[in-house]
């Protein structure tokens, strides 16, 4: 157990934290925060929730103006939904198209509890299986609810014609994924981000056609304003333009995504960033568990130093596939040297070692372990291609159930990988390694997904709430759709009820004219620096320091090590940016730039969080930290809380605020995936 | 194995809408074979940046063929010279040593050049808003296995449904018509029981506004299915004609 005064001794020009303030022991008491978690037993709560809560009535509701940042599952069923009780909804999105969100990526699938397998599923045992997954980390009330909600999200997408995968006599196909023993992933071939994600913005073409919902797409949120203490709207830049723009509302949505991009490579489409969650910790709202960063298993290897993004390979992939190392090192040498083809290896020479080390679950153990298991078996000396990959091997499938059969599941993925790798997956296997994929902290919201803001929300990926420690496959799309469609229109007239009388607000307001002054002053800053590296050669640093000192195994000396070097990686930005172009103009390096400074602060705190984090659990694994067989030792009685960060400035100590977690429906215990 | 090729880039600038545009030449060292086609474009910007110079501007965002976000008339094809993907799944492999590559935006009186590479394709989201969707308020769906559907109607509809938007039909085609991309929607929903309800009116009003957006017509040509990087079949269009005569027969 290493104390934490130690610890910041050891670092003395960087000390992790300021304050902790503690709900339990009442210090600090202006920083207490109330998750409302609503009383009686978990399977009511939620149904007591709806059952009491304030509403806001028809007439009521065109009074009221509401902004959503970002068009993915969680905006753009937000926004949609919201458009639909009668909200005035302002939806604002990067790209060119509230399509093109990153959402559309998602490859597997979807999780709710239907049940129609008859293999033994319920809402409990979703909820269970999220929590276990989730390594004791998340809020149980919130999982509890997504369970609840995930079978209304297949009914939803259904009705809006997504084409899910369907069984012969009609009915709606399911497949397995990791961290569950039955069979409740409801898929649209390896589309199924895309299919939902589509049929959301269908619904959003309906609101707009009907003039509920107003799309401004290609504009980027800098600033949110904040009048008397709640969020009133929020700065824009017109990335066509260079225009700064103003936007006034009764309440914020955020719905911004991850900042998995932290680590420059990473599975996350090049516009995805931090830049909302930075603006709203700046303000005042928690950053939450930003220890916990999914590196998911299945992802294409790195090829070389110009590489701008990793591909996944979906982990539905599992199911079939078998992944393996050589058991002999000298196999393993020689296939780096080319001397030798995976194919030359006989199976008895084949280590299966996920099988192996976790027989109960096997390939389809969660995420962080068999991410882990890779990274030990390379870091051993037994990877294969450049000594970072291992094999995921279609050849036992192809066996059992024909060629025909694995292209009709996985066909699609296939020519993925080949047109990548340049290699045939149906006759070698494919090489695999882990990468940047999800960040399961985030912006803190409570159970009405407000942040500690008054009238700010945070939904989808970009809040913390759900997945805990490590999310489980399937279950992002199903977080980021309950959010939008069924959680956040109830909760968020909880907030509105009491605003009707509230006039719509000017962007006259001396707040918006503060706001956009200091927008402008920013961006100045940095057209000014006048430095010789672009955005991106500093963002490639900042991404090494982050994969190899805040990646998949960190310890108190890297991570110190990596505060340093990301304080080397600030002083750079500052002093030897250069932004071509100008300011009041399209300007795509000016983007980069001020992503780029907002990640820079987000990789910090995401250091500071694990390093104030003196456990192993879920995706935050702590070498310190581990059992004689190389699992992750949690230590609950520290650290079976959320970790809470408020902002004190860019390079002061950060005040903690724990949020303490209880389990009252579910008994915890180490998560156990090996019988 | 990989190794490092040169290339000669005539590349299309063009700093608005409204102002005349022209191909610029560039050359560039040490493209591994391996990168994609975009990434060799970060390398040309990161040298123009080193001297000072614009960025190249090209949409783009998921690089792995999903977004629909990239376009580029690559050497006369949209989204390059292999069939089946879009421009952010080409790979540096696919071309020789000291070739020249020509690189333009997308060309169609209905998409106009924001910049250089780069196009607005709103009018694609005005299509899908005039009618794209099925009718209803979230929460009032019923059971989802409620209505069977056959697996070869939903793997069909779900061919259709695979339309990444990305206007590439529009761009191979020498009317600019947007008749795959509008017959792949409509027919996603005129397959499912879903989209039966609103069937006629949804032909009728996408196929109006698409006219009113000034896309050209469709003369069965055929390129737009031979470019489309997610395959859709013509099919489609046969499908959305035969929607629309029956709409406007029981008009």
């Amino acid at each position: 157990m290493i104390d934490i005064k130690k610890v910041e001794g050891m670092i003395d020009s960087t000390p992790i934290m300021k304050e902790v303030a503690d709900m339990e022991t009442g210090k600090l008491p202006e920083y207490q925060i109330d998750s409302k978690i609503p009383e009686g037993p978990i399977a009511e709560k939620w149904t007591n929730y709806k059952a009491h809560q304030k509403l806001v009535n028809p007439a009521n509701k065109r009074l009221l103006d509401v902004i959503v940042v970002g068009t993915g599952l969680a905006g753009g069923s937000a926004a949609s939904t919201l458009g639909e009780l009668g909200f005035n909804v302002l939806n604002f999105c990067i790209q060119d198209s509230p399509r093109r969100a990153h959402s559309i990526a998602a490859q597997g699938g979807i999780n709710a509890a239907k049940d129609y397998q008859n293999d033994g599923d319920s809402v409990y045992r979703l909820f269970y299986d999220t929590v276990k997954g989730g390594d004791f980390r998340s809020r149980e009330a919130n999982v509890y609810r997504l369970a609840e909600v995930s079978n209304n999200i297949i009914d939803q997408c259904v009705q809006q014609g997504v084409p899910f995968a369907r069984e012969y006599g009609g009915l709606l196909a399911n497949r397995s994924f990791g961290g569950a023993q039955v069979s409740r992933t409801f898929y649209a071939k390896g589309q199924t981000g895309q299919q939902l994600l589509l049929g959301a913005y269908s619904s959003l073409n309906r609101q707009i056609q009907k003039g509920t919902v107003k799309s401004f797409n290609r504009r980027e949120m800098l600033d949110i304003v904040i009048i008397d203490g709640r969020a009133r709207g929020i700065i824009v830049r017109n990335l066509i333009t260079g225009e700064i723009e103003r936007y006034a509302a009764h309440a914020v949505v955020l719905a911004t995504g991850g900042y998995g991009r932290a680590f420059f490579l990473s599975t996350n489409a090049m516009g995805c960033n931090g830049s909302a969650a930075i603006q709203a910790f700046k303000k005042g709202a928690y950053l939450a568990n930003l220890a916990f960063t999914q590196i998911h298993p299945t992802c294409i290897p790195v090829h070389g130093e110009d590489q701008s993004k990793l591909t996944l390979m979906s982990e539905s992939l599992r199911n079939d596939g078998r992944i393996w190392v050589p058991k002999k090192k000298e196999d393993a040498e020689a296939i780096r040297a080319g001397k030798k083809k995976p194919t030359d290896i006989p199976d008895e020479d084949r280590d299966f070692y996920l099988e192996r080390r976790y027989p109960a679950f096997g390939n389809l153990c969660p995420r962080d372990i068999a991410s882990r298991a890779a990274k030990e078996r390379c870091d051993a000396g037994y990877g294969v291609g450049t000594g970072n990959a291992v094999y995921l091997d279609f050849k036992y499938a192809i066996q059992r159930l024909g060629e025909d059969a694995v292209r009709d599941r996985y066909g699609n993925l296939f020519d993925m990988y080949q047109m990548i790798s340049d290699d045939n997956p149906y006759e070698t296997p494919m090489q695999i390694f882990p990468a940047s994929h999800y960040t399961m902290g985030g912006i803190w919201v409570d159970y009405e997904l407000q942040t500690s803001i008054k009238g700010l929300f945070a939904i989808g990926e970009c809040n913390f709430s759900d997945h805990g420690a490590n999310r489980l496959g399937a279950s992002a799309l199903m977080q980021g759709l309950a959010d939008g469609y069924f959680v956040l229109p109830y909760t968020m007239q909880n907030y509105l009820s009491d605003q009707i009388k509230v006039p719509h607000f000017s962007t006259d307001a001396p707040e918006f004219d503060e706001a956009e002054k200091q927008v402008r002053a920013r961006i100045e800053k940095l057209m000014n620096i006048k430095g010789t590296k672009s955005p991106d050669q500093i963002h490639k640093k900042l991404g090494h320091v982050m994969w190899n000192l805040v990646g998949m195994g960190r310890t108190l000396q890297s991570l110190v090590k990596a505060i340093d070097e990301i304080e080397e990686v600030r002083k750079e930005f500052y002093s030897d940016l250069r932004i071509v172009g100008n300011a009041d103009d399209m300007n795509t390096e000016l983007e980069k730039a001020l992503r780029l400074e907002d990640f820079i602060l987000i990789a910090r705190m995401m250091a500071i969080d694990a390093l104030n984090r003196n456990e192993s659990c879920g995706a935050h694994f702590r070498e310190e930290y581990q059992t004689a067989d190389g699992e992750a030792a949690r230590n609950d009685e520290d650290y079976m809380y959320v970790s809470c960060w408020k902002y004190t400035g860019d390079t002061e100590k950060p005040i903690l605020i724990k949020e303490p977690l209880k389990y009252e429906a579910i008994k915890v215990q180490t998560r156990n995936y090996k019988s | 194995m990989e190794t490092t090729i040169s290339v000669n880039l005539r590349i299309w600038r063009q700093r608005g809408p409204k102002e005349k545009g022209a191909f610029q030449n560039y050359h560039l060292d040490g493209v591994s074979t391996g990168s994609s086609f975009l990434e060799m474009l970060d390398m040309l910007n990161q040298q123009l940046v080193d001297n000072g110079e614009e960025p190249v501007v090209f949409d783009n965002d998921c690089r792995e063929g999903i977004c629909g976000m990239c376009s580029l008339y690559i050497d006369g094809h949209p989204h390059g010279p292999v069939q089946g993907i879009t421009t952010c799944q080409l790979h540096m492999r696919k071309f020789r040593d000291g070739q020249t590559i020509t690189i333009e935006p997308w060309r169609s009186a209905a998409f106009p050049v924001i910049r250089d590479l780069m196009v607005n394709r709103n009018a694609f989201d005005q299509i899908q808003q005039a009618g794209g969707y099925v009718s209803f308020n979230c929460g009032g769906a019923p059971d989802a296995n409620a209505t069977p559907i056959s697996k070869e109607v939903a793997d069909v509809a779900m061919d259709s449904a695979t339309c990444i938007g990305c206007g590439a039909c529009v761009a191979a085609c020498k009317n600019g018509s947007a008749m795959l991309f509008v017959s792949a929607k409509v027919s996603q929903f005129a397959l499912l029981p879903q989209g039966q309800v609103e069937r006629k009116r949804r032909a009728r009003a996408m196929v109006k506004k698409m006219d009113e957006l000034g896309f050209g017509n469709c003369t069965n040509t055929g390129a737009c299915a031979a470019e489309c990087p997610k395959s859709i079949p013509l099919s489609n269009i046969a499908r959305l004609n035969r929607e629309f005569i029956k709409a406007k027969c029981s008009d």
